[in-house]
């Protein structure tokens, strides 16, 4: 699996919905992601990606959108 | 020697705009004339920190000092090793002063010489430094810079909150002059909306109706119409003051061509609690998620404390908003206030969840929508009328 469908794959599960159509579609405005499940996605990147990114990283205005979140975890690796 | 508190009479409006002459004029020339920058600084927290209040300026300068070097220290110390308890104790050292400040008129009845406006608020910009230093992201700390961000004249007494890095990017560089015309004019915008907020609105809420309904309501020590006067218009008076105080900080910081970010957007037409604190105090409330909800709940997910995360962030809700609480003040009713609020995001997830998993069950549309902000609007209102410690004065005085 690459970056991107590891990234959707957990998006589906903290969101409840498939967000792979709607990769510009801001995720806080739209209720899909709040703090708590942006604590959990960072968690995850960690045990699946092993990317450490800690909170003070996290600039919602960058990681809002499933393209953002995607282009940040790339960078990252 | 002249003292007087900043944004509160026209006299320093009026010393405000001739000393800015030469920094808007070098702004439109492209240029920061800093040792000037500075002299302002210096003259604006001297004109609310000294005479009368040097003692107060002696308290500020003394914190300031402290925190300087406890944060440099800590950021020599992280570049070598990073250990837990080397954080913990920074971050209880940086609060200390402010729990000092804190509890001393509890224990002593008077308040405490190290107090001076404005201390709770540079006590976000200090610990949040050291939580970034920690994490690190601000590899290129430097103890000047960290001192005027610290200092940084209009928002020194009661925000907004900024941030080390957003600062740093604006303080470092200068805005086109496109960009800086555009800054003023808002910023003009928002020094005359914040007359009318602050010096007509709240003035008639605070100053001229506040008195005539908390006349009413000591009547009687029950529910009155007296009370619920006091409910709505105390809460009317907390947004009209707080919100025009901020404007003319940020009025005051986009002069310098530093956008320090807003504090209220409208908080009156929330139509859920979520929704209210991304509205109310935002500089505050996104501190509190960022510095303490986020980063509990990443150490309670992290050592797997709760077993599931609806609990953890359930839990972290009430102790957040708790310390909220505490941070207004050590008095009953600040607490309640926090813990109300934390209470009510736990129902108010509970409740989004619900309508979530059942879009058939619960009609969605314009007449429901206003009947949630208006219960919004009540229930804030009401948590205000607790936070204003009228309810500690008709019951137990």
């Amino acid at each position: 699996m690459n970056t991107k469908e590891t990234v959707l794959n957990i998006l589906a599960d903290l969101t409840g919905s498939d967000v792979s159509n709607s990769m510009d579609e801001n995720l806080f405005e739209t209720g899909l992601l709040d703090s708590m499940g942006t604590v959990q996605l960072l968690l995850q990147l960690q045990t699946e990606l092993g990317i450490m990114a800690p909170v003070s990283e996290f600039e919602r205005s960058e990681w809002d959108t499933p393209n953002k979140i995607i282009a940040k975890v790339e960078a990252m690796q | 020697m002249l003292s007087l508190t900043p944004y509160e009479n026209p006299m320093y409006f009026g010393m405000l705009a001739v000393a800015f002459i030469p920094i808007v004029v070098g702004i439109l020339w492209g240029k920061r004339f800093r040792w000037y920058e500075l002299l302002v600084s210096i003259g604006f927290i001297l004109l609310s920190f000294g005479g009368p209040k040097w003692e107060q300026g002696v308290a500020l300068v003394g914190f300031l000092i402290f925190e300087v070097i406890l944060v440099s220290l800590y950021n020599v110390y992280r570049k070598k090793k990073n250990d837990t308890w080397v954080f913990v104790i920074a971050v209880l050292l940086a609060i200390s002063p402010l729990v000092v400040v804190k509890l001393t008129p509890l224990m002593s009845g008077t308040p405490s010489i190290i107090g001076f406006l404005g201390i709770s608020y540079l006590t976000f910009k200090a610990v949040q430094t050291v939580m970034e230093i920690r994490d690190g992201v601000l590899k290129d700390y430097n103890p000047w810079f960290f001192l005027q961000f610290m200092a940084f004249f209009p928002s020194i007494s009661s925000g907004p909150i900024d941030r080390y890095r957003r600062f740093r990017k604006d303080y470092e560089s200068v805005p086109d002059r496109e960009k800086y015309l555009n800054m003023l004019e808002k910023a003009l915008h928002y020094v005359f909306l914040g007359f009318v907020y602050k010096f007509m609105l709240a003035y008639l809420f605070g100053t001229i109706l506040l008195p005539k309904v908390q006349h009413l309501a000591v009547q009687s020590t029950g529910l009155s119409w007296g009370l619920v006067g006091v409910m709505y218009v105390y809460s009317f008076y907390l947004f009209f003051d707080f919100a025009g105080y901020s404007l003319f900080a940020v009025a005051t910081s986009y002069f310098m061509g530093i956008e320090t970010p807003m504090n209220f957007n409208q908080p009156f037409k929330s139509k859920n609690i979520k929704e209210f604190w991304n509205r109310w105090h935002m500089t505050l409330s996104f501190w509190f998620r960022d510095y303490v909800y986020m980063r509990l709940v990443f150490f309670f997910m992290k050592h797997k404390i709760f077993k599931n995360p609806k609990t953890t962030a359930n839990i972290t809700y009430v102790l957040n908003m708790l310390l909220m609480g505490f941070w207004h003040g050590e008095k009953w009713y600040y607490i309640v206030y926090g813990l109300i609020h934390g209470v009510a995001l736990v129902i108010n997830d509970w409740w989004l969840n619900l309508k979530k998993k059942n879009p058939d069950r619960f009609p969605h549309n314009k007449f429901t929508e206003y009947l949630a902000i208006f219960i919004t609007f009540n229930f804030v209102c009401f948590t205000f009328l607790v936070f204003s410690g009228f309810l500690d004065t008709l019951w137990f005085h």
